[in-house]
């Protein structure tokens, strides 16, 4: 038992932290906001030279070999500078994938331009009915000669609007429930074309829409008709990565209540001094350790390649609704500043809601859980 | 990082299960909530004894183990699973020896320890009075110095092991003039004696586990005193953070939430078994989830002690919320059971052993017990994130 990062980890934090303090103030989010790409293309350029994209690929393939675990500082950190941007798209949702089930070309292929940075990736799962499910999915594919016709609309699906590529779980075979293919698709193909959503958090969550889109069999990854096994695992580890990213957020917002309530005065003393305000911030830091525990847990299971279908869904189960107990606390003694677009709390409440709404909400993973009982 | 166990630590709980699970089957004990602080059972004490696993932690020199905190975990862990009477040593197992070895004099470790380890000394714990909870350092237990000895008056409270302790530690005051946290010493000292008088508290489930313990007139040995005159309530203040470390804030209940999950595999009602219940598959997952995030909690706290640190800010925490918890599950519990969940124990009709109402009663004086969550919460803000004096 050993709940510390090992001292290349903290390093790794440290760097990250220097990195994104420096590069990605809250004046980028603001902006990325409101650009059209929702990325800065030199920003993205250095965290490449820094080999955050390749981190966990080998170093044949221009990665660091560095572990998920790793990774997940990384995540957390992210998480922490709300960075905006396709770096959770690209690494956890297309990279992870081509890494584990790609073939030796494919790798070649793409992780190498992952990770110089070259290649942006998502991944289009979701449908009209938002499931994780494989029943939801009906976008399809159609063998088609030498390759196949994707043909469907695909929603939420993050970073689209700047994506070179995107893996995308098609149906190939309608008599089976999960009779899914995962292709990985040019994103400039002819036919595909997006919209991007207008979201709480400004994020670039699409629409994209395939129109009889051509992709050559050699795209598909992993075997046809088997994807959804493939997509189970992406959609665990997306799963706690994404609670990764909650994590640094959350430490951030209890060091800036804490701060808060220290200097902020009424009644000519600082309403930290006040014991409601005090348990309200004990409740807060209780919450960030639950969550912090329960998600590198599954973080650490996943990067040690052991079974914890449970230990994922728990961390999201829990911090989904850490995350609401937590935030309320966090407006709440901020007052009213904290709900004014000017304050940098609005960053956090809008970002980790939409995290803890992606991949699956806390039904769905108690679901999990239940089932993991033998309920 | 590492979320799991070693080989060699996995092997010991296994040891720990076999052995907890032939008491069963032999029929020394039935599993049951807050058999920790409840369950009266010299003999199970005196087995663990001779298995070596009563002051497991401490030095080789007094007759203990020199084992690791994370042991200790793994046999707490296991003997709440079990739901094992293990009251008589629980107290003097998990905080008094570790008070006497930081604070005790050598002859104290030699006397006392070896008596604990032995499972002969149960000891119960003289804190609490009546106008001394919370603010334990209101406490009006007088200790005046006669020649040799002190004598004791006054009145203690909610005295855990109170029932079957044959010695007691108290915190009484030693000088009335100091500030009231500087006139306090700790003592410790058999019960056998005139002049200690108990009387059973019955508690909200007619439990008398607890005790009131009346002191007139008593005289004891100086030597009774543990540690430095006057000092007693900074040194009674890190004992308490053992005092609230352990796992039995999570799993005091334990078998009721293994009881209850069974329960719903197996009964049907209106023809289909509880477990399809949508709602209840989501209440029990929910439990399941707070479950893990208290044992990583409490699990956070033992390895601080490893760290050889106080498990101050770690231990407030995790009591705070595990107690929490097991509210939580003596709720969900009853819920589940409806009109059942009233039955107790004794009742024809009682499910799962009446464990549920006893739980739902007893748990409601855990978040007491042990430093309040108020209290707790106070130390969270204060020490653990530097808010200022309220």
């Amino acid at each position: 038992m050993d709940f510390t990062l090992s001292e290349e980890q903290e390093m790794l934090k440290t760097m990250a932290r220097d990195f994104l303090t420096d590069k990605c103030p809250k004046t980028l989010v603001k902006a990325m906001e409101e650009d059209e790409k929702g990325y800065s293309p030199e920003i993205w350029a250095e965290m490449a030279d820094l080999g955050w994209m390749g981190l966990v690929f080998p170093e044949e393939y221009g990665g660091s070999e560095m572990s998920f675990l790793d990774l997940s500082v990384l995540l957390e950190e992210t998480g922490r500078a709300c960075l905006p941007g396709p770096f959770f798209s690209t690494v956890v949702l297309g990279g992870l994938p081509i890494l584990e089930a790609g073939s030796d070309e494919q790798k070649q292929e793409y992780l190498p331009r992952i990770a110089n940075g070259e290649a942006i990736f998502t991944l289009a799962l979701t449908e009209d009915n938002a499931g994780y499910d494989a029943a939801s999915m009906r976008v399809k594919a159609t063998a088609d000669g030498d390759g196949y016709t994707i043909s469907g609309k695909k929603l939420f699906v993050p970073d689209a609007n700047i994506a070179d590529y995107m893996l995308v779980a098609a149906r190939t075979d309608e008599k089976a429930e999960d009779g899914i293919t995962l292709f990985i698709v040019d994103a400039k193909s002819t036919g595909i074309s997006h919209t991007v959503l207008k979201t709480i958090a400004s994020d670039k969550l699409c629409e994209v829409v395939f129109d009889k889109v051509k992709v050559p069999k050699e795209n598909i990854l992993g075997e046809p008709n088997q994807g959804w096994e493939l997509v189970k695992n992406i959609i665990e580890k997306a799963t706690a990565a994404k609670c990764c990213t909650i994590v640094g957020a959350m430490e951030l917002v209890l060091d800036m209540t804490v701060e808060y309530a220290k200097e902020r005065k009424q009644y000519d003393r600082p309403i930290g001094s006040f014991q409601v305000i005090q348990h309200y911030c004990a409740n807060m830091a209780i919450d960030v350790d639950g969550s912090r525990f329960s998600t590198y847990q599954a973080a650490w299971m996943l990067s040690e390649g052991k079974p914890c279908h449970k230990e994922v869904a728990i961390a999201k189960a829990w911090i989904n609704e850490a995350f609401e107990r937590f935030i309320a606390l966090s407006h709440q003694i901020h007052g009213a500043i904290g709900v004014t677009i000017d304050h940098d709390l609005q960053y956090y409440t809008k970002r980790a809601k939409a995290a803890t709404l992606t991949l699956g909400g806390s039904d769905y993973h108690r679901e999990i859980v239940a089932r993991e009982m033998g309920l | 990082m590492d979320f799991e166990f070693t080989e060699e630590q996995e092997k010991f709980r296994q040891e720990v299960r076999d052995f907890l699970e032939q008491e069963i089957k032999d029929g020394a004990w039935q599993p049951s909530c807050d058999a920790w602080i409840q369950g009266y059972s010299p003999e199970f004490t005196k087995k663990l004894s001779e298995k070596g696993w009563l002051g497991l932690t401490w030095p080789e020199e007094y007759g203990g183990q020199g084992r690791s905190h994370t042991d200790r975990l793994i046999l707490t862990e296991e003997l709440l699973r079990y739901g094992a009477p293990a009251a008589c040593h629980w107290f003097a197992d998990r905080q008094i020896g570790s008070g006497i070895l930081r604070y005790g004099n050598d002859e104290q470790k030699k006397d006392l320890l070896p008596k604990i380890i032995a499972g002969e000394a149960y000891v119960g714990l003289g804190l609490s009075e009546p106008e001394a909870g919370s603010d334990l350092a209101s406490l009006r237990t007088r200790a005046t110095e006669d020649g040799d000895e002190y004598v004791i008056d006054g009145q203690k409270m909610w005295t855990s092991c109170g029932m079957f302790m044959n010695y007691i530690y108290v915190v009484a005051r030693t000088d009335p003039e100091a500030p009231k946290h500087r006139g306090i010493s700790e003592f410790i000292f058999p019960t056998d004696q005139p002049g200690v008088n108990i009387i059973p508290t019955i508690d909200i489930t007619g439990s008398t586990a607890w005790a009131e313990v009346f002191f007139d007139g008593l005289r004891i040995s100086k030597s009774c005193m543990i540690g430095e005159k006057n000092r007693g309530f900074y040194q009674v203040v890190n004992q308490l953070d053992y005092e609230r470390a352990g796992l039995e804030r999570l799993m005091g209940n334990y078998p009721l939430f293994d009881a209850i999950v069974k329960f719903v595999k197996e009964t049907k009602w209106n023809g289909d078994y509880l477990s399809k219940d949508t709602l209840i598959r989501q209440k029990l997952a929910q439990l399941q989830v707070e479950f893990d995030i208290g044992r990583l909690l409490t699990y956070q706290v033992v390895m601080v002690m490893e760290e050889g640190r106080a498990p101050n800010i770690e231990a407030s925490k995790a009591k705070a919320y595990s107690t929490a918890f097991e509210q939580h599950l003596a709720s969900v519990a009853m819920d589940i059971l409806g009109l059942y969940g009233q039955l107790v124990a004794e009742s024809r009709y009682a499910p799962i052993l009446g464990m549920a109402p006893h739980s739902y009663l007893g748990s409601k004086g855990y978040s007491l017990q042990a430093g309040s969550s108020e209290v707790l919460k106070n130390v969270i803000a204060a020490r653990g994130l530097g808010l200022p004096a309220s």
